[in-house]
């Protein structure tokens, strides 16, 4: 790999966008290549919109994404992904979970939550996956697997060993939950295949 | 080993390596995990939690004095707090112990309520200060301060901002030094200032920055990187990777040690060079030094003074330079969208508090944590907001003109009362104020992650400890009415508020129910929406909880209904209180069935 790989991961507070960060950094290192991530987070510990910047490659410079120099966007929220598209670049990968959080900022009819950000997503981005994550999270067992999920997703676009993954999950993730990510980590990727076709 | 560290995390690495004994601090986003990290990773080092600044500042400098190596860390705000004792510890210089402060500062205001420049505060009390611009040099230059402080018998300051200290990067660890405290030097010349003590060591003082100028010539902490190119770059900090990001192949001056300057060294490098950018985040402190010593640079034209830099900001600022011809910007549009301001999390005590104060309609004088986003909407009940411990004077100047005629209210949180709100409540007594101080008692310092403090009865390192009693406290200070009153009780919070704003003199509310995410999250029975009992009024949105969304369900009005997410709902049942129709009910309730 000679070049910096710039993967966002967008979400709002509380839906685990930090610890997926976490694990694809500690990927990239144990893989032997520099990585920098960092977040930008407002002051909500709930309920804001939260995004992490994860960088890695032979040299990391800043830690921080340019606009248009994302090349994975990963969203746990259909609507944050739209709110993050401007730092994709076109012919960048945004895989998206379905789920509809819909802030009481939107009840007064000022603000409107769109009806249908995936389909916004597709006019703008060739490539999307987009997933029902937090069913298929739940039939899994747990919603809270929804991040882990689309990292699996995301990992089948990845040139990296699955047992690297793995083991970032394994030193990551809470002993007790460990099996139930690798589990989900697991269902992202046949997911992944499943949506080949349709989505680049 | 290699371990991928945050800045701060890297800095109670340093601290651990460099055979430390004793952190202390009051936590402030983005310097709170520091100390957090020496708790739960460096148990060797006795770390806690200070009721402020300035008396983390105080007990660092009796550890100095001790003989042993000590860390008091701050966010940028709180050197001000710190900075009485800063200003004369730096006359006195150090015990046989180094010691350094963190200052951790928030250019952009991503969590505080200024961005002010820290590096001009190293400069002020004439400390030294060192920038790192990444996690690993965040580690190194903690070892390398110790030796400074030692060797120039000074305080030395560690630079931090918000980027350095929550991005993540490599760090290599080394082996940690033993911790050593070699005691206790008598020395009232030096340590006694009086002033006739603290007029010699002014001459001590501006005899080391002499030396320190020196050091700053020579030190590998302010490095030349040579590529060959006629275009120079002086940086440090994080800007330094912003500008490598725009222009790897640039020469750069990398300033790690940024007071004093190396002007020789800096003259050498604008001579060698055709041009010379100064690339530097905040203010033109660099810029202003360089440029006073008559040296020809360019910098804070091309670039912005207000909040943080980026790759695309320095890129804009070099393109404008006439550096870059082309800088990538955003391929697709984003275009509108709705915002998603932050708000009070589902079940917050708060959401009750200003519930009520918005009901009764009076000032409120706000304080610095949690219970500040009750400004933003929908609550919208706060008036100001200055720095910790502002709430409680503000509210007695603004009583004692007759500035608002429904009333003064100060809220103030647990935490924040007891940084430096106490003396503020003091005034109250003492001046016969007719304030109604509400403290919101949440049982934790919420705003920076849930950190102990002298009233939860644990200490940073986990031991139980005395807690402060709320009304035992402010009795002592003279409140004569002390009320206990529940936050989830609407009518109750509402008819406290108004029976101790009519009684005169100050008096004092003190709510009742704890964080709901700290230390354990709480949850009770969710409530949910009976749609058929829902009129679309919005009182339930108006409350700002995260819980409640506006269904794709409309009413007959075409209005939307209001729908909860029972994962996010811990039933702390305000909702329901102001619910007209009664359509909110709890989950297991037959709905529809009244």
């Amino acid at each position: 790999m000679n070049e910096v790989i710039n993967v966002l991961i967008v979400g709002v507070g509380g839906q685990g966008v930090l610890l997926a960060s976490e694990v694809l950094s500690e990927m990239a290192m144990k893989a032997g290549l520099d990585v920098k991530k960092s977040e930008v987070h407002g002051m909500s510990q709930r309920g804001g919109v939260v995004s992490s910047h994860v960088k890695f490659g032979p040299k990391v410079y800043s830690p921080i994404i340019p606009y248009g120099q994302a090349d994975i966007l990963i969203s746990f929220e259909q609507a944050e992904a739209l709110r993050a598209v401007d730092w994709i670049k076109k012919d960048g990968l945004i895989a998206t979970s379905r789920t509809r959080l819909v802030p009481p900022i939107t009840a007064g009819g000022k603000f409107k939550y769109p009806d249908d950000p995936v389909a916004d997503l597709k006019k703008k981005v060739k490539n999307v996956i987009a997933i029902d994550a937090d069913k298929i999270a739940l039939e899994l067992g747990n919603p809270r697997l929804v991040n882990i999920l689309l990292l699996g997703v995301v990992s089948s676009r990845l040139d990296f060993e699955i047992s690297v993954w793995e083991e970032a999950i394994r030193a990551r993730v809470k002993a007790k939950f460990v099996d139930l990510n690798l589990k989900a980590f697991a269902r992202g990727r046949e997911l992944a295949k499943e949506s080949a076709g349709a989505a680049v | 080993m290699k371990r991928l560290l945050s800045g701060n995390e890297a800095v109670a690495r340093g601290t651990f390596e460099a055979g430390v004994k004793l952190a202390s601090a009051y936590p402030g986003t983005p310097s709170t995990e520091i100390l957090e990290t020496i708790a739960e990773e460096y148990p060797s080092i006795y770390a806690e939690w200070s009721p402020n600044e300035k008396v983390a500042f105080e007990v660092g400098i009796g550890a100095s004095l001790g003989g042993a190596r000590t860390l008091v860390t701050m966010k940028h705000v709180g050197l001000n707090v710190a900075a009485d004792p800063l200003m004369t510890f730096a006359y006195t210089g150090v015990g046989q112990g180094g010691f350094i402060v963190i200052s951790a500062d928030d250019p952009e205001m991503h969590s505080s309520q200024n961005e002010q420049d820290n590096r001009l505060f190293a400069k002020f009390a004439q400390i030294p200060f060192l920038e790192p611009s990444d996690s690993q040099e965040a580690k190194d230059f903690m070892l390398k301060g110790y030796e400074i402080s030692e060797k120039f018998d000074t305080p030395v300051m560690l630079r931090l901002t918000t980027r350095i200290s929550h991005s993540k990067g490599i760090v290599e660890e080394s082996d940690p030094m033993e911790p050593r405290a070699v005691g206790f030097k008598r020395d009232m010349e030096k340590f006694v200032m009086i002033p006739s003590n603290a007029k010699k060591r002014h001459v001590v003082l501006t005899e080391r920055l002499k030396k320190l100028a020196e050091y700053s010539e020579t030190t590998e902490l302010n490095t030349v990187e040579e590529n060959g190119s006629e275009i120079g770059i002086i940086t440090g900090g994080i800007s330094y990777q912003y500008a490598k990001d725009n222009l790897p192949d640039a020469d750069y001056f990398k300033i790690g040690f940024g007071f004093p300057l190396p002007l020789k060294k800096i003259s050498k490098f604008i001579e060698s060079h055709k041009r010379v950018i100064i690339v530097e985040e905040l203010e033109p402190y660099y810029e202003e030094i360089i440029r006073a010593a008559g040296m020809k640079v360019e910098g804070k034209k091309y670039f912005s003074r207000l909040g943080e830099l980026s790759p695309y900001k320095v890129g804009l600022g070099l393109k404008e330079a006439g550096l870059i011809d082309e800088i990538k910007g955003a391929e697709i549009e984003a275009g509108p969208l709705f915002p998603r301001p932050p708000v009070l999390c589902p079940g917050c005590p708060h959401r009750g508090a200003f519930m009520a104060l918005k009901k009764v309609g009076v000032a409120v004088t706000g304080d610095i944590g949690c219970y500040t986003l009750a400004m933003l909407p929908p609550l919208q009940t706060l008036d100001s907001c200055i720095c910790m411990g502002a709430s409680i004077g503000t509210a007695i100047g603004m009583e004692k003109v007759g500035g608002y005629d429904k009333g003064v209210v100060a809220v103030i949180g647990d935490s924040t009362f007891l940084h430096s709100g106490i003396t503020g409540l003091l005034d109250a007594v003492y001046n016969k104020s007719n304030i109604t101080v509400m403290i919101l008692d949440n049982r934790v310092t919420a705003m920076t992650g849930g950190q102990q403090h002298p009233a939860t009865g644990y200490t940073l390192m986990g031991e139980k400890t005395r807690a402060v009693d709320f009304t035992e406290l402010c009795k002592a200070l003279g409140v004569e009415s002390v009320r206990v009153v529940d936050a989830y009780d609407l009518k109750a919070m509402i008819d406290v508020i108004k029976e101790e704003m009519a009684r005169p003199g100050p008096s004092v509310i003190l709510t009742n129910r704890p964080c709901v995410l700290m230390p354990k999250r709480i949850m009770d029975r969710p409530y949910v929406v009976d749609p058929e009992l829902c009129n679309g009024c919005t009182a339930c949105f108006r409350i700002g909880c995260p819980a409640i969304m506006p269904s794709k369900e409309m009413t007959k009005r075409n209005k939307p209904k209001a729908v909860i997410d029972p994962v996010l709902c811990t039933g702390c049942s305000l909702c329901a209180q102001v619910c007209k129709p009664e359509a909110i009910v709890l989950a297991e309730e037959p709905v529809s069935v009244k």
